[in-house]
């Protein structure tokens, strides 16, 4: 079972995807993206990509698109490596971004997880915390989402090649949620409803589906958490259910962070 | 050749990361791992203190490859644990809703996992510059499957509609049947597709395995069922933990599972084909038999062509669901808080997920275990592993290792899954 065709050397850009703690599901938007993937993979050279090939070809790289977060000394070390290696690193998703859920571990005693999840805890090798690539190396990009949202992944892609400033809003998802005339339920049914303080992204999904935004996406430029906390304090949420609303998949971004914090002190 | 190792030190074409070590010494295997070096992320730790309304969310996030599968065991073990009865049309939107994500999984592991390894591509980029067709075909079925997933659920990954009780909205008639003409499209490829499967090379190579799959009175399952297997185990969910152990080895963050008393068990596709012929539809059964295909199928390899009928299967069924649909009265049903233990065991497209959970009084959890099909699998693939290598033998170093990579990819692993799995190393 010899290979028939081997790529590399094309001269095209060369393009990797790295994976530390995650859920591969923001790796898996690029291959998701049914309409583009070949277009993509046309312009570009796909190093490396674990997932998808079992090709696997040294640095240095374009563009590297790292998804999870560092959980281990290995990990720490090797996104060190990973960015020596490459001219452009975007993380990709809130666990590259923010730590991601496996960041609620940061509040709490490891030792006593590992001793909850396995039979023989000196077997589990890992860190205190999950913390975010940015906390280890300069990044380039941070592309948010729980999951990523495909399109807003081609177009980060398409603008780093082109060397223009990618089109990725900031705002909120209220604006989105505007722009689409959903009715507000965080005023309307009282919804507990992250969107005012969540960065757009994902077309304000939950509200359009009659929930409340969990904020996924982690927080917009500026957000204003603590006139959210007062409203939802308003509607009669607890303070254990805002620390938890606000302790999810951007748990360890630091506004969700304070804010979590500042609620558990109430 | 005494002495050989092989070792793959990153597993490809499998979601998530592991390694895998063979030790060879003359003809005879020394050694097999699969290890696992993916970080545990303790999700069973963490959802402790969570609200049960909050599990479908954050147990989707273990995989982003069957975040569906984690919703739906999460959300019928809530529901066992809570005491409550969904609507007949939410259990029927349920069934399509996993339809879309068997569609999908099984599309990309079928076209752009599984396949390059018979057609001899390193992946499916390679394979696309000779055999564009097949994978702009596999790219629109996988679209399809996303579309259903996107319909229901808002997004293909991670979906958002998925609540203990129902779902927070659901579709009308006209969104469902406007699935449909796709669904047909889908349907006739996932037909051919069978056929296609079926010409490959598949090589000699068949164990004797324990199937445990789900089997339900009426249907091909999905959602509900007893829990069985060819060796005489007919279960409730809540026995589960009666009759599977979970053991700890070193070489993996994994958690390894067996059948007490027995040992390695298989799940998936070839299990819920074995098991459960009489169930598919009329459709797929005759598919398998056109392509000669019939259970028990022993040969993990041939696996391929099982997961393509359970592709006609996924779109049948769905075409089903869509023509039968009537708009539950409530997309949900009210679920007040209170104390509870509930056990749920769902067919994830890999395998079965089993998820219990323990409740207080104000619904939050107690305590949480969730067993993963991919650490089901994992003691049968070494099995496999330690079987087939002896196979190679004489085979050169590359070529070896190649085919010990497509046995572990016969499983579909699921690594991010199993961690809460892969490396290939053999040494001769």
């Amino acid at each position: 079972m010899s290979s028939k065709r081997k790529s590399g050397g094309t001269g095209k850009p060369r393009i990797a995807v790295f994976k530390f703690a995650s859920c591969d599901g923001c790796q898996l938007s690029l291959l998701d993206a049914e309409d583009e993937l070949l277009a993509v993979v046309g312009a570009v050279d796909i190093a490396y990509f674990p997932e998808a090939s079992r090709k696997m070809l040294k640095g240095p790289y374009d563009i590297a698109l790292v998804e999870g977060s560092i959980t281990t000394h290995t990990d720490a070390q090797r996104i060190q490596q990973v960015r020596r290696e490459c001219k452009t690193l975007i993380t990709i998703g809130a666990c590259a971004t923010a730590g991601g859920i496996q960041a609620l571990r940061n509040w709490k005693d490891v030792d006593e997880f590992i001793r909850v999840v396995y039979a023989t805890p000196q077997f589990i090798s890992t860190l205190k915390l999950s913390t975010p690539i940015a906390e280890h190396v300069p990044v380039d990009f941070e592309l948010r989402g729980c999951p990523i949202n495909k399109l807003q992944l081609v177009e980060l892609i398409t603008a780093t090649l082109a060397g223009r400033k990618p089109n990725i809003p900031t705002y909120s998802v209220c604006i989105e949620c505007k722009r689409k005339g959903n009715l507000c339920i965080a005023v309307t049914r009282d919804s507990a409803c992250l969107g005012p303080v969540t960065q757009a992204g994902c077309g304000a999904l939950c509200p359009s589906f009659d929930r409340g935004c969990y904020g996924c996406f982690g927080p917009m430029e500026s957000a204003n958490t603590a006139a959210l906390v007062n409203h939802l304090q308003y509607i009669g949420q607890t303070s254990d259910q805002n620390v938890r609303a606000f302790r999810a998949f951007n748990a360890w971004s630091w506004q969700f962070r304070k804010a979590s914090e500042e609620c558990e002190r109430k | 050749m005494t002495g050989r190792t092989i070792r793959v030190d990153t597993l490809a074409r499998v979601e998530g990361e592991g390694s895998l070590y063979i030790k060879m010494a003359g003809d005879r295997v020394a050694d097999v791992k699969l290890k696992i070096y993916e970080p545990p992320r303790f999700f069973e730790a963490f959802l402790r203190g969570r609200h049960f309304s909050e599990a479908p969310d954050i147990t989707a996030r273990i995989c982003g490859i069957c975040p569906i599968a984690y919703q739906m065991s999460a959300v019928h073990a809530m529901e066992r644990a809570l005491g409550i009865r969904i609507e007949p049309a939410v259990r029927q939107l349920r069934r399509l809703f996993y339809c879309g994500e068997w569609i999908e999984s099984h599309a990309l592991h079928i076209y752009m996992l599984h396949a390059p390894d018979f057609l001899g591509y390193e992946d499916v980029i390679a394979m696309a510059a000779d055999h564009r067709d097949l994978v702009e075909k596999a790219l629109r079925l996988k679209k399809i499957g996303n579309r259903i997933m996107c319909v229901l659920g808002g997004r293909e990954i991670h979906p958002i509609s998925v609540a203990v009780g129902g779902f927070y909205k659901v579709p009308t008639k006209f969104q469902l049947q406007e699935l449909s003409d796709d669904l047909e499209w889908a349907l006739q490829t996932s037909l051919d597709t069978v056929q296609w499967t079926a010409g490959l090379d598949f090589p000699k190579f068949e164990q004797d395995y324990e199937f445990v799959a789900l089997r339900h009175p009426e249907e091909y399952p999905l959602n509900e069922g007893r829990l069985v297997s060819n060796r005489g185990l007919d279960i409730d969910a809540a026995e589960y933990e009666d009759h599977f152990l979970e053991q700890h080895v070193k070489h993996s963050n994994a958690l390894h599972s067996v059948v007490r008393g027995r040992g390695s068990y298989l799940v998936g596709p070839l299990a819920r084909f074995n098991l459960n012929f009489d169930r598919l539809p009329a459709v797929a059964q005759e598919a398998a038999e056109k392509a000669r295909l019939k259970p028990p199928v022993k040969n993990p390899f041939r696996s391929i062509v099982v997961r393509a009928v359970e592709l006609v299967f996924a779109c049948a069924e769905a075409l089903r669901v869509i023509r039968e649909y009537e708009p539950p009265a409530a997309p949900k049903v009210e679920v007040p808080n209170r104390a509870g233990v509930g056990q749920a065991i769902t067919e994830a497209p890999r395998g079965i997920l089993y998820h219990r959970y323990a409740l207080d009084d104000h619904g939050l959890i107690l305590t949480a275990k969730i067993v993963p099909p991919t650490s089901q699998n994992q003691r049968r693939i070494e099995d496999d592993l330690r079987e087939y290598a002896a196979q190679l033998v004489a085979w050169p170093q590359d070529e070896a290792t190649w085919k010990c990579e497509q046995a572990i990819r016969n499983y579909d692993p699921c690594i991010s899954c199993a961690t809460h799995f892969l490396k290939l190393t053999i040494e001769r």
